[in-house]
């Protein structure tokens, strides 16, 4: 795992140092911190595709540029774990190469110290998005 | 029951109208002695961005599993998160949620599991107390320390095994999943994780009714009126039925066995809690594709 991609590893390592309230607490602020979509996409929310498994709306899109990737997504106020766990991985994703995002191991979320904390289904819901974003990477990389 | 009901009108045509309260009841009552307020979410989070001044959490996925078997904790891990959460035997509880109370209606059928005799729903949760603009806290209680009784758990009356449930095929069910899971179109979809179901469809003769045609809009349940007309009428039950009901893992249905057995006045009503994910993966159990309820064929 050590060729985790920087922001990603980064992040595991913060998760993983901290004790159970704190990682709560952490995970609110990745969900504070997600970034707002880009004008271009606020005004189409139909443009964007849901990740029917995360039980919580959370609306994904997925931009590759000269073989870069960027990661925009949006979720509900009252769904903050949703939105933390795609703040995650917009941030995590966005700016690596279209190779280095599909080298993410698939079980990342499961990595993070959450499972007992938060329940392994609900880790399993960042799981899914991070399979859907790889998904879509691999469409838009393929042109 | 020593805090007293709440006596709105539309709560008096439900068959236990003790078992709900409203905002504006929850509001006045903050701080009744021995009444306690439970947040409990599908959402891990929601209870630490804002909850109801009080109240305390409490986690299904968390704190109501066992975290080796799949079932629910025993007596003695029951009576220490009820003692470590101030709640006490004769408490009467107050449980609200997200989405409609799904997660909710979950921890009360908990409770009932262990025969906590009072608790209720707040009609509306989550959604409605923040609609109406009513305080939210991140401040955690100060909590003292109660002495819960080790109860045994006793799940026969409203819980449903695969094997009841398999008994029970040509009695009334219901399923109260979206249409698309109850025919079983919706397994197949590329580059998904499972949720956990090999097979998609439903159990035999069990009548679709989603779940959320028992709420409104703001997430309240409807008046008894027009659940009758859902669940007698077009459904077909008939008072004094045994029915079980089911979703995917049972938190659906959950509020569906609360519009059944306390709204409607349903005196044998289980939830099937293996629900999907148990029926749809199980070796040689009957399944229907399809929108029609079926049969079981020999």
């Amino acid at each position: 795992m050590s060729d985790l991609p920087e922001v990603l590893s980064q992040t595991r390592d913060d998760f993983l140092d901290l004790g159970d309230k704190d990682k709560i607490q952490l995970l609110i602020e990745f969900a504070e911190e997600l970034p707002e979509l880009p004008a271009r996409y606020a005004d189409h929310p139909e443009l964007l595709e849901k990740v029917e498994e995360c039980q919580s709306p959370v609306y994904i899109f997925v931009e590759v540029e000269d073989g870069k990737v960027a990661v925009f997504a949006t979720a509900p106020e009252q769904a903050p774990t949703t939105r933390g766990f795609a703040s995650i991985l917009a941030q995590g994703l966005s700016g690596l190469s279209v190779e280095e995002a599909l080298d993410i191991p698939d079980d990342f979320p499961s990595t993070l110290g959450l499972n007992s904390l938060i329940s392994p289904l609900r880790v399993r819901g960042m799981t899914g998005m991070l399979w859907r974003m790889k998904r879509q990477i691999r469409e838009k990389s393929q042109g | 029951m020593s805090v007293p009901i709440d006596t709105n009108s539309k709560f008096a045509e439900y068959a236990h109208p003790e078992a709900i309260v409203s905002t504006h009841w929850l509001a006045e009552n903050l701080a009744t002695p021995n009444l306690v307020i439970v947040e409990s979410d599908e959402d891990v989070l929601l209870y630490e961005i804002g909850h109801i001044p009080g109240a305390v959490k409490i986690d299904w996925h968390t704190d109501l599993n066992d975290p080796v078997l799949r079932d629910y904790v025993q007596g003695e891990a029951f009576a220490e998160l009820m003692s470590s959460k101030g709640i006490s035997r004769d408490s009467t509880v107050v449980i609200y949620g997200d989405k409609s109370n799904w997660w909710a209606a979950y921890a009360l059928w908990v409770f009932k599991l262990f025969g906590h005799e009072d608790v209720r729903l707040l009609d509306g949760g989550r959604d409605k107390w923040i609609a109406e603009g009513r305080e939210l806290t991140k401040e955690q209680p100060a909590l003292q320390r109660s002495n819960y009784p080790v109860t045994e758990r006793n799940d026969a009356p409203i819980r449903a095994y695969l094997s009841d449930t398999l008994a029970h095929i040509g009695k009334p069910m219901i399923d109260v999943r979206s249409p698309e899971e109850y025919s079983g179109e919706r397994t197949h979809m590329p580059a998904y994780p499972e949720e956990g179901a090999l097979r998609g469809g439903h159990i035999p003769g069990a009548a679709s009714v989603p779940w959320a045609r028992a709420a409104n809009e703001d997430s309240t349940f409807k008046s008894r009126a027009d659940l009758e007309a859902l669940y007698l009428g077009e459904a077909g039950l008939k008072p004094g039925d045994d029915i079980i009901a089911y979703c995917r893992i049972g938190e659906r249905s959950s509020h569906t066995w609360f519009v059944l057995n306390y709204l409607l006045g349903f005196t044998g009503v289980r939830n099937y809690d293996g629900s999907w994910t148990e029926w749809g993966s199980a070796v040689r159990v009957p399944i229907v594709k399809g929108t029609a309820p079926g049969a079981l064929v020999d």
